[in-house]
Parts: structure tokens; C-alpha cells; sequence
């Protein structure tokens, strides 16, 4: 019941926010958002709502204190990509980093976070949580332990999805 | 003054374009294609259409009470390509690595030594 | 001209470029990523059409377009493994 609601609350802004043209809303532009929002709410609610964590507004005030880390990553990414693009000086190979997390959500903040930063991209996961990472500069320090280090390859990124995500 | 940033948000969305096309044509293999085109045609499109959201917002505010409906679906959008590239580009690699695509002049591949195991 | 205008002509171009990898691509996996390029510069340059003419119509179909070819991709990589959609 829970999980309905907050799914088609959620539902109903997003058609809030769709049909706003710069006026108030009419009545019957409201009445049709409810009735949309509870139908699709009702069907999307067990893939919407799995479990409470993102109710829990520390993980919101981490996620926006991440949001401008991550794009100031983004940029120097793009210009990292932008040097190997014009020179051609790629040393690549796949690597498996075990970051440690405990839950889904983290895992997944963390997959999308180091494909849209400097030099990687993840590739596969395991049922331990490791991930499978494409490097697009491989650094030997890195190759001589088995247990690979994450620090040299996605900095402090585990971190941040720990505390978004856990 | 407000074209010329939104001449330079304009500017960069398209020069990362174009670098994503190009490295899409000079990288040796999939996972570094995927590098190129994930990675810049993300920034780039999202550089782009935050042009867009500034160019509807200053309409906005000089009288025109159409182009906030603009501003927003932008907003939508730039979203709708942020969650939506990344995972997409995971889905690509992984059925390119279970379909034996071998990486290119891989100098490590530590999936592939967890498979023969 | 307008400026979107013209972005969206090299817009167009960086199409055009990938539309090579589609074709040339050695594997299917290359010709996959090339789709996923063109996708992504698509909804950019609806985004841009639609700035240009001042039609907002057009951003809502880049919305829409955005959604249903991450679904495709994801499709076409279950696919590619092998395993039953």
C-alpha cells in the first residue's frame, strides 16, 4: 500500500511537471494526473518501491553533495577521452575491483558513476558484488597484487556509494 | 551576453559530439568505441541541452510564458540521458564480453582467467 | 541563421560518422555501440529542432525517444548474450 502510493505520487509530479506551460493548472488537467498516476502507480509499484532506503533523507543530502564531484569527473573524463582520441595512446585491459558494498543500490551508483569517469567502464558483476572494469590505461603498479587496489582505478568512488547507498 | 554563454554550452556540446563520433571510428575495439561513444556523447548532449534550458528560461523571463514548458522538458530529457546512457553502454559490454568479443591489444583480463577456472 | 540551427547541422554530421561504424563494423557488438551513438545524438538534435523553431513538441518526442531506445538497447545486448529475453 505504501510502496502504491509513494509510486504514484511520484507519478503525479512528473505529470505536474509535464503539463505546467507557464499558468496554474486547470481542474480538469488535475483530475486526469490523479487518475493517470493511480493507474500507473498501481502497475509500476513493486519495480518502482523495493525496499525504504531512499525514503531516508541522508542518502538525498549525499547524493546532491555528490552531484558537482561527479560532473567536475565527468569533464575531466571527457578530455581524457579527447587526448586518446587525437594521440591514439590506449594500453587497455578488464580488471576486477572488489569495492566491498553491501547492497544493490550501491553497487549500481558506483557501476554508473566510474563508466562516466576517467578511463573506465564497467563491464560485468558477479553474485559478490565485484565488478569487472575496462581500463583504458592499464598502470603496472596495479597488475603485481591479485586483489586489485580500487584506489588508482575509481578513487574515492566507493566511498560515495557507500554512503548513498548503505 | 546571454548568447555568447549559450554559445559556448552550444560549442562544447557539439566539439564532444563530434570527438565521440571520431573516436567511434579511430579506437581499435568495442570496450574503447564504448569509451568514446558513452562517455563524450553524454557529456555533450548533456551540454547541449542545457543550452536549451538556459535559452528557455531567459525567454521565459524576458515575457514569453511558453518557454518554461521548454526549460523543463529539457530538464526531462537531460535526466532521461544521464540514467539511461551508462546502463546502456554495461548491457552492450556485457553481451559483447559473453558473445567472446576479446578485448584488442589487452594487456589484462582478469574475466576471462574467472571463466576458465 | 539560428544558432541551434547550425549546431544542428554538425549534429547531423557526427550522425553521419557513426552511421560509418554501423556499417563497416566488424562485429555485431560494433554495430550496436554505433546504434547507441546515434541514439543519443538523435534525442540532442530533436532537442535542438525543437529549440530552434520554438516547437516544444519536439522535446517531448526526445523524451519518449530517449526511453524506448534505452529499452531497445538493453534488447538487442539480451540478445546478443544468447539468453532468453
Amino acid at each position: 500500500m505504501i510502496a502504491f502510493i509513494a509510486s504514484a505520487v511520484f507519478c503525479f509530479v512528473l505529470w505536474l511537471l509535464l503539463t505546467f506551460n507557464g499558468r496554474m493548472w486547470g481542474t480538469d488537467e488535475i483530475i486526469a494526473g490523479i487518475v493517470m498516476a493511480a493507474i500507473a502507480g498501481f502497475a509500476a509499484r513493486k519495480i518502482f518501491v523495493k525496499d525504504f532506503k531512499l525514503a531516508n533523507p541522508k542518502r538525498w543530502i549525499f547524493f546532491l553533495a555528490y552531484l558537482p564531484r561527479f560532473f567536475f569527473e565527468m569533464a575531466k573524463a571527457n578530455f581524457d577521452v579527447a587526448y586518446r582520441v587525437l594521440t591514439g595512446r590506449i594500453r587497455p585491459g578488464i580488471v576486477k575491483i572488489s569495492p566491498g558494498l553491501k547492497t544493490d543500490l550501491a553497487i549500481t551508483v558506483l557501476a554508473n558513476s566510474i563508466t562516466l569517469t576517467p578511463g573506465t567502464l564497467s563491464v560485468d558483476v558477479d553474485e559478490e558484488r565485484n565488478l569487472y572494469v575496462h581500463w583504458i590505461n592499464v598502470k603496472d603498479e596495479v597488475l603485481e597484487k591479485m586483489p586489485r587496489e580500487c584506489r588508482p582505478i575509481c578513487s574515492t568512488f566507493p566511498d560515495w556509494a557507500r554512503r548513498i547507498g548503505e | 551576453m546571454m548568447w555568447e554563454i549559450l554559445y559556448i554550452f552550444l560549442g562544447v556540446g557539439i566539439f564532444f559530439n563530434l570527438l565521440g563520433s571520431l573516436g567511434l571510428l579511430r579506437f581499435p575495439d568495442v570496450y574503447t568505441r564504448l569509451h568514446a561513444g558513452t562517455k563524450c556523447t553524454t557529456f555533450g548532449s548533456i551540454s547541449i541541452c542545457l543550452a536549451v534550458i538556459g535559452y528557455g528560461l531567459w525567454k521565459w523571463y524576458e515575457g514569453d510564458k511558453q518557454m518554461i514548458t521548454m526549460a523543463i522538458h529539457s530538464f526531462i530529457a537531460l535526466v532521461a540521458i544521464l540514467l539511461t546512457n551508462p546502463t546502456g553502454a554495461h548491457a552492450i559490454a556485457r553481451a559483447a564480453h559473453r558473445s567472446g568479443v576479446k578485448p584488442a591489444k589487452a594487456v589484462v583480463d582478469d574475466l576471462e582467467e574467472e571463466k576458465n577456472d | 541563421m539560428n544558432p541551434f540551427m547550425i549546431t544542428l547541422v554538425f549534429a547531423l554530421i557526427a550522425i553521419a560518422m557513426a552511421m560509418v561504424r554501423v556499417v563497416l563494423g566488424p562485429t555485431i557488438p560494433d554495430r550496436v555501440v554505433g546504434l547507441d551513438t546515434i541514439n543519443t545524438l538523435v534525442i540532442a538534435g530533436m532537442v535542438l529542432f525543437g529549440a530552434a523553431t520554438k516547437e516544444i513538441i519536439y522535446i517531448d518526442v526526445a523524451i519518449v525517444y530517449a526511453l524506448l531506445s534505452y529499452v531497445t538497447t538493453l534488447f538487442i545486448a539480451k540478445y546478443l548474450e544468447g539468453s532468453k529475453l
